[in-house]
């Protein structure tokens, strides 16, 4: 094999990139997620299980009928009828973005933009 | 091939280097802008595209100038074309990649620009603009590699290339058809809304790119040792001259139709661009010098004994691709903004960050070039030998 | 939860974008009709098309379209309303005020006749009307250019008419500012939500609405004719704080029982740049 060295070299330093997330990792406690349920209410629009994997996908479906199809009816789950929206609807009841929402986004590395636009309750006061 | 370029001498690798720094400069700028917004930039309400547009329009036109040599070599098997056609063809991926580069600058949310893809909108100009600029990059990669690799190995070029060498040929008018109709389709823009804006892009991308490559291939006989040769190079010589011709013609007719009809939403941003409209005078001056050097150089081309001189070729080429910068890569885009929907008048100053991010994309453009051109220039001294 | 059903129907249209899409855009341009407005209509039993057609003149569509009137010499009996009206939109929508042109955001805003009705003979006009303001805005046209530039339908017609932005998809790239005649759209040079030393944000007279979000930096932004208010029974922001004055009508042009079709068949109204062909549904009379 010709440039053995350098080709081994250029290995040897592709595979410590390539691995760099892990062991830079190594060792670190992980912080369990752990967001802050509403006390007073037990129900949302979904299943937690729905929730947990696809609010994300709801919530852009709740965008585009709103502000694309001109669709704001309310959404009627068990008796309790729910606004199709972030900021009027889920932080009703979720009130803090951070002890809930960025709880499980932080550990994820997900940094969705809703807060850039969206106020949270407290935000304005 | 690519190895070729990872060997040269001292001057090579400064001017590599050199580019390299210009871009990182450029780059932090970008960081910047990323961070701030495009308030970081000159633009604003009234002049809502600004100097990246600009240069992203004359760049279109850079690319669209290589099928001025791609289309007499291949069509017409015009031979004395036989050593600079790649030279056109890598220009063109250097300028569709400077374009590219532009227009991203120029987004305000650039990391949303897949939306052209996720949400395909045939009626927006922009995004037939995104598929013609892609395919002639496609087009101009795969044609440009492939003949100089069979070149390389001194085997004909295959034949499945010869498609997509003539798809070339209508592809590079389309995008800069294109890239008009993204000005010439919007009422209420008159200084745009002209059905010979097309032409005009045209007959300036045929005399500006070919110019900018009998300046590249001077440069490279002499740094380069590689010759395109005489008659190239005067063949060239007659179609910028032609094409300026064609240009400055349709500019006439522009300045006809708005000062005969006296029609004041044609006449306006001429005022604007040629004379100044009340106190507001900023492209006057820069326009006028554009038109002067313009009808100087190619006043200059019609006569051979002048074309025959290679520095005085050179200073003409140099002064009608100049003129046609400031006409296009300045004028054309700030002008149509001028005056505003309300009739007002706001200028435009691009600010140091917007230069330096202009200069980068330049930079980056040089670079693309510089590679290619090397590797090109070794397989052709390989040859010779 | 029809999330599957609505992802398949994603990948169905993608797919017939991809294989219907170039000669159906080519009959749209052709008929000079903006496709991006067809997804945002009605039934089509319903008789709804989008409006458009050759040269802008005369044809009427038969759907909602929302429009307003605009009586500029109530403005002038009443002082100071015209303001009150912009304060009205700009509060309730959040929009910043950086206090340079520059970076300029507005959804309403005021000018003279001269530069509102620019294609309009200034020739011998009475010298009088300059002095009154021109209340200008989005005009919702039923032809929109701004609607047929954007290359990811961000900007497009909904089912009533109303010219909408949709600021999640935008990408900021302003060939909608470039396309519109009337100069009606911002963009956001800067994060719209900077505050000032005091903890304050800059909008607008540092009102905050806490039930209607911000923009971000990057995206282009109008009047959406308070989709959110009208929805809830209630009219345009402007349009209330015009209270009993009548200075400004508002309702569906296309429904002759409607105030506004009276209010239109009443009086000679006139419209900014006619002759663009986009169909204005903002109506002055002078």
């Amino acid at each position: 094999m010709y440039d053995q060295g350098k080709v081994v070299t250029g290995l040897a330093i592709f595979v410590i990139i390539l691995t760099f997330p892990v062991w830079y990792n190594l060792g670190a406690t992980q912080h369990v997620p752990k967001p802050e349920l509403p006390k007073d209410v037990k129900k949302c629009v979904e299943t937690s299980a729905f929730m947990r994997t696809s609010h994300m996908v709801l919530l852009n479906q709740w965008r585009d009928e709103v502000v694309r199809d001109e669709n704001r009816k309310l959404v009627e789950v068990d008796g309790i009828q729910y606004t199709k929206s972030l900021q009027l609807g889920c932080m009703k009841c979720h009130p803090d973005r951070k002890k809930f929402c960025d709880e499980c986004h932080t550990y994820t590395a997900v940094d969705p933009f809703c807060w850039d636009c969206h106020f949270q309750p407290k935000e304005t006061k | 091939m690519l190895e070729k370029a990872l060997v040269g001498n001292n001057k090579y690798w400064a001017w590599i280097f050199f580019l390299l720094g210009v871009i990182s400069i450029g780059g932090l700028f970008y960081l910047y802008q990323y961070n701030y917004g495009l308030g970081a930039t000159g633009m604003s309400r009234d002049v809502s595209w600004g100097i990246y547009i600009a240069q992203f329009t004359f760049m279109v036109g850079v690319a669209a100038g290589g099928v001025m040599l791609v289309l007499p070599y291949y069509i017409h098997d015009y031979k004395a074309f036989g050593k600079i056609t790649i030279l056109g063809e890598f220009m063109a991926i250097a300028a569709v990649a400077m374009c590219i580069m532009f227009i991203t600058a120029d987004l305000g949310q650039p990391m949303r620009i897949m939306n052209v893809i996720l949400h395909p909108t045939p009626n927006s100009m922009l995004f037939w603009d995104m598929l013609v600029l892609n395919g002639y990059l496609f087009l101009n990669a795969i044609c440009g590699w492939v003949i100089l690799n069979a070149h390389n190995k001194g085997v004909p070029y295959p034949k499945w290339v010869k498609p997509f060498i003539y798809l070339s040929i209508p592809w590079a008018f389309s995008i800069h058809t294109v890239t008009a109709f993204l000005y010439c389709g919007l009422p209420g823009r008159h200084f745009w809304l002209t059905a010979i804006l097309a032409p005009r892009f045209l007959a300036s991308a045929f005399a500006a790119g070919p110019a900018l490559l009998v300046l590249i291939a001077m440069l490279l006989k002499r740094v380069a040792n590689f010759d395109a040769g005489e008659k190239a190079f005067q063949k060239l010589g007659t179609i910028i001259t032609y094409a300026a011709l064609a240009n400055f013609f349709f500019l006439g007719l522009e300045f006809f139709v708005a000062y005969y009809s006296q029609l004041p939403g044609h006449m306006h941003t001429l005022d604007y661009l040629f004379w100044g409209h009340e106190e507001f005078d900023n492209l006057v001056l820069p326009m006028r010098f554009s038109l002067t050097i313009g009808l100087v150089a190619t006043t200059m081309l019609l006569f051979p004994q002048i074309k025959k001189k290679e520095g005085m070729f050179a200073l003409s080429c140099a002064m009608l691709f100049l003129s046609l910068w400031i006409d296009k890569g300045v004028g054309m885009v700030l002008g149509g903004f001028v005056p505003n929907p309300m009739g007002r008048i706001t200028e435009y100053y691009p600010t140091v960050p917007e230069i330096g991010i202009t200069l980068a994309v330049w930079a980056a453009g040089a670079l693309i070039l510089t590679i290619l051109f090397k590797i090109a220039v070794t397989v052709a001294a390989d040859d010779d030998h | 939860m029809d999330v599957k059903r609505r992802k398949f129907l994603k990948i169905a249209g993608l797919s017939a974008v991809a294989g219907l899409g170039v000669p159906s855009a080519f009959t749209n341009l052709l008929q000079g009709e903006a496709l991006a407005s067809s997804s945002g209509q009605g039934n089509p039993a319903e008789g709804h098309k989008p409006a458009g057609g050759h040269g802008g003149h005369g044809e009427e569509s038969t759907g909602t379209q929302y429009g307003m009137v605009i009586d500029i010499k109530k403005f002038a009996e009443h002082q100071g309303l015209a303001d009150r009206c912009i304060n009205a939109c700009h509060t309730e929508h959040n929009v910043p005020d950086f206090g340079n042109p520059k970076d300029e955001i507005k959804w309403i805003w005021t000018d003279d006749y001269a530069h509102g009705f620019t294609e309009h003979s200034q020739y011998k006009r009475n010298a009088g009307l300059n002095e009154l303001p021109v209340l200008l805005t989005c005009n919702h046209c039923a032809n929109p250019p701004c609607v047929r530039a954007c290359p990811t339908q961000a900007t497009f017609k909904n089912e009533v008419g109303v010219v909408v932005m949709d600021f999640h998809r935008c990408i900021g790239c302003r060939f909608c500012m470039a396309a519109c005649p009337y100069g009606a759209r911002s963009f956001n040079w800067r994060n719209p939500r900077e505050k000032y030393a005091n903890g304050n944000y800059k909008f607008y007279k540092n009102g905050v609405n806490p039930n209607y979000p911000t923009r971000m930096r990057g995206v282009v932004e109008k009047c959406n004719f308070c989709p959110e208010r009208l929805a809830v029974g209630k009219l345009p922001a402007c349009v209330e704080a015009t209270g009993e004055t009548k200075a400004m009508v508002f309702g569906n042009v296309n429904d002759p029982n409607s105030e506004i079709a009276k209010v239109l068949n009443s009086n000679f109204t006139i419209q900014r740049k006619p002759a663009a062909g986009t169909k204005p549904s903002v109506f002055y009379i002078i």
